[in-house]
């Protein structure tokens, strides 16, 4: 059973795996090439102090995003936090 | 297609993995522009000397991945693939890697080998993948890719022997790589090979390409795959994961310096601090260092034209070459230490990766707007001097943003403006103290410096939904790891924008300036010449004492000034500033300007008399500018004229220097005309409010 949620809704520290990205839209596509593919491990490191954009660790590389293109990465988390 | 008469590599690879640093230990200062027709983005060329032979390198922008989404990736492709006809034919590509990031990476190569094109990969940053304990088995790697691999620390001149060897074999003996068998679902592999066998000279790349753009990708997918870009990076990763699941071990590593500066770099409160700590830094480094530099410019400038002015005979030709070229190019140079410095911080902060921080930041705030966090530094900068705030703006991706941020860069009041400020409020704004607290000169100085803040955004906000109106552009970005800037790199760059800047103001700045000058100086008429001569004559023979004649001298130079195509069209355009609140000399000195805000108070001093040496604290300027008056003999400068002259200046682009390098970034004059036209027309209609409302106040 697929449990989808996005990365948007994360908070700083939790950790999962990337499932797919929504469309192919130009900021989808950068995503892709960045490394949000399938099965590919993740962990959310901090929001900017106004709360947008959002930080994360994606195959040992920090990449900032808007929330607004983190809703368009669906993931699966790990254990519950 | 031009077979190159010299051997010609593209230097290509991510963001951030030391490209810039390669590129220029191998070129040295050896580089230039280039001009593809097209790109709007700068590709820069240089000559790398191996044995004694030349090859040429060009720079390529940072890229992820090669399928283009603008039309600047769309040439840098076309470059890339051979299929731009204004390029030099390729003898192979050089493609930067990041050791400590392969994965990612290996995205853009396994794009890279499919360009039937030789490639030889530049494994840079090794020492830093090596602390964080990964190990790389070079040889396996080298022979699975089928492209020689090259260890390299770009930024300690490390590999580049190696380097040299592996790009004089491929011009020796060039071959096409292997292409990376990629795992494709059946449909997309059988689609491949019929295009492929279809047409013998197409690339892989650009079979991949065809199915993109001309067959229905979506029919080809299996099921579960929202998109073909999806499904494209899912099997290059899973090809590079493959790959390095042989090569390249990872030794368990936390790397906690940088969170550590992530950690007080983006805090709320710390984070804030840090930056206005690090702004202050730079403004007072710009302060301190350019200063005494400007200053010695200027007095060389002064002294140039004054030996100049020694050689040459009294008349026409002497006041063209000391007012109008060395006074007004001169003018321009003398901004040059404060240029170069700006510049050289930028370089600093953006190398050493705190510019991502920054942008980090403040995206949110300029989300709302309609721009990026990019945007800030070089609005930040644009307070100190616009120019290098418009150049730096190169580090915006997106074209609609940069051209927006380009436009109201020159809003933001940039230190000329200053002298113009100083004299206004000291001469005619009485510094009483507001609210038990607040100094009035001090509040109406920051008013100031925040109107062109508070107009440059609703001017972003209409731009946006006109001429630059368009999709979001996405803000993902990636915050490098921090490193000590390359000293080499930065002066390479502040020399090239050096470089480009006099060359400018050689050439338009010095024409501008000529044009100036003419209409101050003709026609000169020889009647009031005589007259005043006739006047020194009665004041020789009444034995005057010696400041009479400096007097004469001055009257003698606002009466010709007067007299002048300028004087006549301050006049002519009197009307039309009436309504500000300024006569003929206001407007006549405002015109003068337009190339150079500063030279308001030489001109004002030299029309009320007091001599074009005259500066913002001559006190007899100031006193000279109390007494004018109307023809009517109402005071000519109330507190409204000049609070609509300080507006007026606010706002208006007046800097012939700026709009060149505008034109620079952009390619061609249409934004810097445009830019010219709506800043003038705001700061007119600013300069009529103030007047007409504060006049009845």
């Amino acid at each position: 059973m697929h449990y989808t949620t996005t990365l948007d809704g994360c908070t700083p520290g939790t950790t999962g795996t990337v499932r797919a990205v929504a469309g192919d839209s130009a900021v989808a596509q950068r995503l892709l090439a960045l490394g949000l593919v399938a099965d590919t491990p993740f962990r959310v490191v901090r929001f900017a102090p106004l709360g947008d954009p959002i930080e994360i660790d994606v195959l040992g590389t920090r990449i900032s995003l808007r929330a607004a293109e983190a809703a368009l990465v669906h993931i699966t988390l790990d254990a519950a936090l | 297609m031009n077979a190159p008469a010299v051997p010609t590599f593209a230097l290509i690879g991510n963001p951030n993995v030391g490209k810039s640093t390669l590129f220029n230990s191998l070129t040295g200062l050896n580089v230039r522009t280039g001009n593809y027709p097209g790109v709007t983005i700068d590709i820069t060329v240089g000559t790398w000397t191996i044995g004694g032979h030349p090859v040429q390198i060009l720079d390529l922008p940072g890229t992820y991945s090669l399928a283009p989404q603008s039309p600047d990736e769309q040439v840098v492709y076309d470059l890339l693939a051979a299929t731009l006809p204004a390029a030099p034919a390729l003898t192979g590509i050089i493609a930067v890697v990041d050791a400590g990031n392969l994965q990612r990476n290996l995205y853009l190569v396994s794009q890279l080998l499919e360009l039937h094109r030789p490639v030889i990969i530049a494994l840079n940053q090794i020492d830093q993948a090596v602390r964080r304990g990964i190990a790389i088995d070079l040889s396996t790697l080298s022979q699975q890719l089928g492209v020689p691999v090259v260890p390299m620390q770009a930024h300690r001149g490390i590999g580049r022997d190696a380097l040299a060897t592996a790009a004089r074999q491929i011009i020796a003996a060039p071959h096409a790589p292997p292409e990376p068998v990629l795992a494709w679902p059946e449909a997309v592999a059988d689609a491949l090979t019929a295009r492929l066998a279809a047409d013998q000279r197409l690339t892989r790349s650009a079979a991949i390409r065809a199915i993109v753009d001309h067959d229905k990708p979506a029919a080809l997918l299996p099921d579960g795959t929202t998109s073909f870009a999806a499904l494209e990076a899912g099997v290059r990763y899973g090809w590079a994961r493959a790959l390095l699941s042989h090569t390249v071990s990872q030794a368990a590593h936390v790397d906690t310096t940088r969170d550590r500066w992530d950690a007080l770099f983006t805090h709320p409160v710390w984070g804030s601090l840090t930056f206005i700590a690090v702004m202050l830094l730079v403004f007072q480094a710009l302060y301190t260092g350019a200063a005494p530099l400007m200053e010695w410019i200027d007095g060389g400038v002064g002294a140039f034209g004054q030996w100049i002015g020694g050689l040459l005979p009294d008349g026409m030709l002497r006041s063209l070459v000391v007012d109008g070229i060395i006074g007004g190019v001169g003018s321009v140079v003398i901004f040059l230490p404060q240029i170069m410095l700006l510049f050289a911080c930028i370089a600093i902060l953006e190398d050493c990766g705190y510019m991502a921080r920054s942008a980090f930041l403040m995206d949110r705030i300029f989300s709302r707007v309609g721009l990026s966090g990019k945007s800030f530094i070089p609005l930040l900068s644009s307070y100190a001097c616009a120019i290098p705030g418009v150049m730096a703006t190169r580090t915006i991706e997106h074209r609609r943003d940069r051209l927006a941020t380009i436009a109201v860069a020159p809003l933001m009041s940039c230190s000329a403006r200053l002298p113009v400020y100083v004299l206004f409020i000291g001469a005619f704004i009485p510094a009483h103290t507001v609210w038990g607290v607040f100094n009035q000169q001090g509040l109406l100085l920051a008013a100031l410096y925040s109107v062109g803040l508070f107009v440059a955004i609703p001017v972003v906000w209409l731009l946006k939904r006109t001429s630059l109106c368009g999709a979001t552009p996405p803000f993902v970005m990636e915050l490098p790891a921090y490193k000590w800037p390359a000293p080499r790199v930065v002066l390479a760059r502040v020399l090239d924008r050096a470089r480009d800047f006099l060359a400018q103001a050689g050439t338009i700045i010095c024409a501008i300036s000529i044009v100036i000058w003419a209409l101050a100086y003709f026609p000169h008429s020889p009647a009031i010449t005589k007259e005043f001569d006739s006047q020194r004559v009665r004041t020789l023979d009444a034995n005057f004492p010696p400041e009479q004649f400096a007097l004469i001298d001055r009257l003698e130079a606002a009466a010709l000034l007067e007299d002048s195509y300028l004087g006549r069209m301050g006049h002519w355009i009197a009307p039309a500033v009436e309504p500000l609140g300024w006569d003929w000399r206001i407007g006549m000195a405002t015109i003068a300007s337009f190339p150079a805000r500063e030279v308001i108070v030489a001109v004002l001093g030299t029309t009320f008399q007091v001599g074009s040496d005259a500066d913002e604290h001559s006190a007899s300027l100031i006193d000279h500018l109390r007494a004018a008056t109307w023809p009517d003999g109402t005071p000519l400068f109330t507190i409204p004229t000049a609070l609509s002259i300080m507006i007026f200046f606010a706002l208006c682009c007046q800097c012939a220097a700026t709009l060149v390098a505008i034109r620079r970034e952009t390619q061609s004059w249409n934004w810097a005309l445009f830019t010219f036209g709506y800043m003038t027309a705001l700061a007119y209609l600013a300069a009529l409010l103030t007047y007409q409302i504060g006049s009845r106040i």
